[in-house]
């Protein structure tokens, strides 16, 4: 009896679900307590940032620039031109596409020491539709030189990320979602820039993701398991500098490699590995993620579903290639 | 740090013209400059000459030459960074880099880039070029001041057609908030931009009476008159908890009587005849 109800406990605990912006809150104000550079501008996003607690314990190192982000982003490269290491937490949507010019060249030709915590990034918000979508961000972003992308896949990794994200030089952009996930990852996991991490291992097929999508990936191993299929599955929090060695030895070691992302696979993830796997190791793949199309009215889950950013979806690409199918 | 020159100890005029003297050096490297990479902009390094010659040879702005990133120094943002052959003249003319290096401009691989970058010059702050991007990093620079708790004052050099950009305006509205008076922003108020009169482009009056209502304390000066230029820098904060704007009323192409006021010398290249005209009219000569 005991035992069972340990093992249910361990289940529950397995099923729970996390913002990941309380983790990334709470490791803002934990850095902020050992580190008096650790600095945060918002742009009016107290709330949607979860930024009520840091301001309230750090107001001398808390900015609020208003709906303004032009002026965050510059803001952010002179606080770090004073010696600040500024964090700029705000949707991503706005952050990323309304400052686009300051982010390329305030932050990235700059090479300034700023981090950019792109909030609700993808299609965290849902009904709201694609003017509060981000799906273009990881495209965005990924082509700007000097520029880091992390894209944490739970609360763990959110927090590793932040504090690994204190060590780091240069512009950086974190992308924090507000879809609730549950933890793939052990409290002790330690985040390694630039290093997939091997959540499952497999030599049937590959499924690369990061983010919300990665538990979904998880999931999609489940059930390619039941048929009988091993899919290694790697968790790419980094997508630059991406991970060319695991990539290629996906490539070589199984028969064909799926990526799935909360964005535009065009230019994210997918456009990643398939730029890797284009110049070093050919290989079978499926990219999945949106189309080159904006979403429709729905939730986040609804969406992620509608465009196959699933388990279902991963495991029906992921047999296709299993099976040499077109 | 602080250089005592012979002109200064010799009174306030005498300093005014030695002022005047840099700044027309300034000028004619410049010009020599665009002449030599057949890019450049004329007209506003010649507005700007003066507000750089008394900021940086002036002894207005803390800076060390042979510390360039000693923390504690002012900090001036050229936000008008097309107007790179005035800004580098005046950087090493005040000893960031040799006066050799300015006959790189545009050269391949040059540090001298045709707009500045911090990452391969000395004494620049930050990358502009792309209007609108030096205020807001000039806010972030004062706000940095005040949480480290050090004096330090932040100056920005902004053009008047710049101003069309908001996100000068995003940043005028967090620098009144937050009562920036370590900050400073000058406009080169020389009336002029790319195509055509500012007036008959996208009317910037009444320019003093927008930034007061910003809740900047704003002065008006004759941005040629290097005493003026200085009283002001001497007074600052002028009002303490409020952003200072000077608004430095300057002539396009000053100091050479073929590029004065005339929209085509904006960017306009001169040729070597024109650039020994303007060297006779300036009164100096530039051997780099």
């Amino acid at each position: 009896m005991v035992s069972a109800a340990i093992q249910g406990n361990q289940e529950a605990e397995k099923q729970q679900l996390f913002d990941c912006r309380d983790a990334y809150a709470k490791a803002l104000e934990d850095m902020a307590a050992n580190d008096a550079r650790v600095s945060v501008v918002i742009n009016d996003s107290l709330s949607s940032a979860k930024m009520k607690d840091f301001k309230t314990k750090y107001p001398e190192r808390f900015v609020n620039v208003g709906i303004a982000e032009q002026n965050m982003v510059g803001v952010g490269n002179g606080l770090a031109n004073g010696g600040m290491i500024p964090y700029l937490c705000g949707a991503s949507c706005f952050l990323t596409a309304r400052a686009m010019e300051q982010v390329k060249v305030d932050l990235a030709y700059s090479k300034a020491n700023v981090r950019i915590c792109g909030m609700s990034s993808g299609m965290a918000y849902g009904q709201l539709g694609p003017t509060h979508h981000s799906i273009e961000d990881m495209a965005w972003m990924r082509v700007l030189p000097n520029m880091t992308i992390i894209v944490p896949a739970d609360p763990v990794e959110t927090a590793e990320t932040m504090r690994y994200s204190l060590e780091h030089t240069g512009p950086m952009f974190l992308r924090i979602s507000r879809i609730p996930v549950r933890k793939v990852h052990g409290d002790d996991y330690k985040f390694e820039l630039g290093k997939a991490v091997v959540l499952r291992e497999g030599n049937d097929v590959t499924l690369i993701a990061n983010g919300v999508v990665v538990s979904r990936s998880l999931d999609a191993a489940d059930a390619l398991a039941k048929l009988g299929i091993q899919a290694r599955v790697l968790n790419m929090s980094t997508v630059k500098p991406i991970d060319r060695e695991s990539i290629v030895k996906a490539a070589r070691e199984t028969r064909g490699i799926v990526t799935a992302e909360e964005a535009l696979a065009a230019g994210g993830l997918g456009g990643a590995v398939a730029e890797v796997l284009a110049l070093e190791y050919p290989a079978r793949m499926r990219m999945i993620g949106l189309p080159d199309t904006f979403a429709p009215t729905g939730t986040a889950e609804f969406l992620l579903d509608h465009f196959g950013i699933s388990a279902e979806g991963m495991t029906k690409a992921a047999l296709e290639l299993v099976r040499n199918e077109a | 740090m602080k250089q005592t020159t012979q002109e200064q100890l010799n009174g306030p005029k005498e300093h005014a013209a030695w002022l005047s003297a840099k700044a027309n050096w300034i000028r004619l490297s410049a010009m020599t400059m665009t002449n030599h990479a057949r890019l450049g902009h004329t007209g506003g390094d010649l507005s700007s000459a003066d507000i750089l010659a008394t900021l940086y040879m002036g002894q207005v702005l803390k800076v060390d030459p042979g510390r360039p990133l000693w923390p504690q120094r002012d900090r001036f943002v050229m936000s008008k960074g097309h107007c790179s052959g005035a800004f580098y003249s005046t950087l090493a003319l005040r000893g960031f880099f040799p006066l050799s290096q300015l006959k790189t401009f545009m050269d391949p691989l040059s540090m001298l880039n045709g707009h500045p970058d911090r990452n391969k010059l000395a004494g620049v702050e930050a990358n502009t070029g792309p209007l609108g991007h030096g205020l807001p990093i000039a806010v972030g620079m004062a706000l940095a001041a005040r949480m480290r708790k050090e004096s330090w004052r932040v100056f920005v050099l902004v053009g008047d057609g710049e101003l069309q950009e908001g996100s000068n305006w995003e940043a005028a509205m967090c620098a009144q908030q937050y009562e920036l008076d370590n900050l400073i922003v000058i406009v080169d108020r020389n009336r002029i931009q790319q195509g055509d009169f500012t007036e008959s482009t996208i009317c910037m009056e009444p320019l003093a009476d927008r930034w007061a209502s910003f809740r900047f304390e704003v002065k008006e000066v004759d941005g040629h008159d290097h005493l003026a230029l200085l009283q002001t820098f001497a007074s600052l904060p002028v009002v303490t908890g409020k952003p200072t704007c000077l608004i430095a009323k300057t002539i396009k192409g000053k100091g050479v009587s073929f590029a004065e006021n005339k929209p085509a010398w904006h960017h306009g290249v001169p040729t070597k005849e024109q650039l020994d005209q303007a060297s006779r009219e300036l009164g100096v000569e530039v051997t780099w």
